[in-house]
């Protein structure tokens, strides 16, 4: 389980590595621009820009600019924070517990967002606290408790903070949970049941700002964060003792990137719904395009993520349209089969 | 045990069986346990309540039910405590498969459910009757609808159809997840009785998840919503009611037509279809009433 199969990282020159950064970012960067001005244009129909942006037609009687600034807009700016925020959660877990299956989902995060949700759904619990929606915000408190027990554990038994009791405790405990979602799913009534099963397949039509900005500080808390991991990563893909030695305070970075790494899942699972796939997937595609160096493949995992899930919203909003397809669903069967063809060509 | 002897008790356990179905279709069955709700509420409808012994879990019509033994419902009929109550019919859903087959190979009768439009549940009536041995009943249950839904037609007959969004699902206080009629299915048949034009009637499903642009763009000019919670308090309905408000381009929205119906006589097909029909002609027509 600790065997590393993340690559180390190949020396360069600091001058060629800053300027490869640099290129890797912008190009990765420009691709997440593109996604997000272009998919509010896409859709089953058609829009007039100029009437979308027509101020002298009142926005309550104005369809066209609903359709794009409440069907779309709104989804393709949650769809690239979710997506941002999962893949690069996705590299940071890799990272940190040096295993290249590990996903934002592994640590019981999503479990324990699910069984938030499942509660407020199933029991009919009420439905706005404090005039915010109460699924996503008893959504994410699950996901913090299951934050505190799985950290409380790993933390307990010795000085510093053991991967392996994370692992094993985060996947002990999405088991645990998986088994409490379903039991209360069991006793719930049929169409309340269906409506959780729902949630959990994802979905991204949000139809307002609200939701957005209130994921938005805690996912800039944890990017601030990831800011400053990547080259502390990449010495931790070497073991802790190796990381130790070339001066890196090992306790502190695992401890700054499990707690980051699961605000930033916990927010994005609150706003989209746990839309698998993207954590494990993007890591990995981007690591076979630009390489295993943290200060590419983080920052590249973040844009890569979000362009591709803004891209699977698109899909999931107009192939069955007037019908709405489970955005989880197209990631998967998107991502899957395209990640396994990259892995035989390169290999 | 010879070969002869084992023919024998052969032949007999046959014919006893045989002999006990004729006496039970002649006299109707005893002793009925149903786990679909819809069906529970024709069986009292029809006169069949004395003979009902076992209930799902989510019957809640007619209050007689509540004294019933509850057997599970559609993903978890208790079959042990089915089996208990010595059934002489079970009425359970068609897609039980593995259910249905313990019971037959059991020799217990089994009619199986599966729903479908207005006329298919006034006709699964009819049937219940007739294997109930009480043809008569059912007969005039299923008439008594028919005379319901013949009067809302009359009354709404002649009045401009609104376009209609039948919504049955969506998470609680957002837009997400909308879950709404297609064309087909009793909802449908119900809103096109009550004097509805449904706005995704061309759409071949019986629901449709609707993502908020299929809804803008449909412009529904009148939105009802059906809610089986019927305990929902005042406050929380029209919280769930302003919720639509974000579709401000929306007719419906805009000239605040946007209806909220509570109760499980909307999603369960049975009895009360006439008065869940009824309902929905007088949220959509008031002034017809």
């Amino acid at each position: 389980m600790s065997v590393s199969t993340i690559p180390a990282v190949a020396p360069v020159t600091a001058g060629d590595l800053r300027r490869r950064i640099w290129l890797v970012q912008i190009g990765f960067a420009a691709l997440t621009v593109l996604a997000c001005v272009t998919a509010p244009l896409i859709g089953p129909t058609t829009i007039s820009l100029r009437q979308v942006f027509d101020s002298s037609i009142p926005f309550a009687e104005n369809v066209d600019a609903q359709i794009f600034f409440i069907a779309r807009l709104p989804r393709a700016l949650a769809g690239a924070l979710v997506g941002a925020s999962l893949a690069a959660a996705g590299v940071v877990l890799q990272a940190l517990l040096r295993n290249p299956l590990a996903t934002p989902f592994t640590l019981g995060v999503s479990a324990g967002a699910s069984l938030g949700a499942m509660l407020v759904i199933t029991l009919g619990l009420p439905l706005t606290v404090v005039g915010v929606p109460a699924v996503p915000i008893a959504s994410f408190a699950g996901a913090l408790a299951a934050v505190a027990v799985v950290y409380a554990l790993a933390t307990l038994r010795r000085q510093g903070l053991s991967t392996n009791v994370l692992l094993l405790a985060g996947v002990t405990l999405n088991s645990l949970f998986s088994a409490i979602i379903l039991f209360v799913q069991y006793l719930a009534d049929f169409t309340r049941s269906f409506q959780a099963v729902r949630w959990v397949m994802g979905n991204l039509d949000v139809s307002s700002y609200g939701p957005i900005l209130s994921a938005l500080p805690l996912m800039g808390i944890a990017f601030v964060v990831f800011a400053r991991l990547p080259r502390a990563l990449n010495l931790l893909t070497l073991g802790a003792e190796g990381a130790a030695t070339r001066g890196i305070d090992v306790l502190r970075t695992q401890r700054l990137a499990f707690l980051s790494a699961s605000l930033v899942t916990g927010a994005a699972v609150a706003l989209g719904g746990p839309i698998g796939f993207i954590g494990i997937i993007i890591p990995h595609l981007v690591r076979l395009l630009v390489g295993a160096d943290h200060r590419l493949v983080l920052p590249a995992s973040a844009f890569l993520g979000a362009a591709f899930l803004v891209a699977c919203d698109v899909a999931a909003r107009t192939v069955l349209s007037p019908m709405e397809l489970p955005v989880g669903v197209i990631t998967a069967m998107l991502g899957g089969p395209f990640f396994l063809w990259l892995l035989i060509r390169h290999r | 045990m010879t070969d002869m002897l084992r023919r024998r008790v052969a032949t007999i356990t046959c014919l006893v069986g045989l002999l006990s179905v004729l006496v039970g279709a002649q006299g109707g069955p005893r002793r009925i346990v149903s786990v679909v709700p819809a069906l529970t509420e024709a069986l009292f409808a029809i006169g069949a309540g004395p003979d009902v012994v076992g209930v799902g879990s989510f019957d809640s019509h007619p209050p007689e039910v509540a004294s019933r033994p509850r057997v599970g419902g559609l993903l978890d009929p208790d079959m042990e405590q089915i089996f208990r109550l010595r059934p002489d019919l079970v009425i359970l859903y068609g897609s039980q498969r593995d259910q249905i087959e313990q019971l037959t190979r059991a020799g217990i009768p089994v009619f199986s459910y599966a729903h479908g439009g207005v006329a298919d549940t006034l006709s699964v009536i009819r049937q219940l009757g007739t294997r109930t041995g009480r043809a008569d009943d059912a007969a005039r249950v299923s008439a008594a609808i028919e005379t319901q839904l013949a009067d809302v037609r009359a009354r709404v007959g002649d009045r401009e159809r609104p376009r209609v969004l039948l919504v049955f699902g969506r998470e609680p206080g957002s837009l997400r997840n909308i879950y709404a009629s297609g064309g087909i299915g009793f909802l449908h048949d119900m809103l096109e009785a009550a004097g509805g034009a449904n706005v995704f009637a061309d759409v071949p499903r019986e629901s449709v998840q609707l993502t908020s642009e299929a809804i803008l763009t449909a412009a529904p000019e009148a939105i009802i919503e059906l809610t089986y919670d019927d305990r929902m308090t005042l406050d929380t309905q029209a919280a769930e009611i302003a919720v639509w408000n974000r579709l401000s381009s929306v007719p419906a929205v805009r000239n605040r037509r946007v209806r909220l119906l509570l109760g499980n006589q909307f999603v369960q097909p049975g009895p009360r279809l006439g008065d869940a029909t009824a309902a929905i002609a007088r949220a959509l027509h008031p002034e017809a009433f």
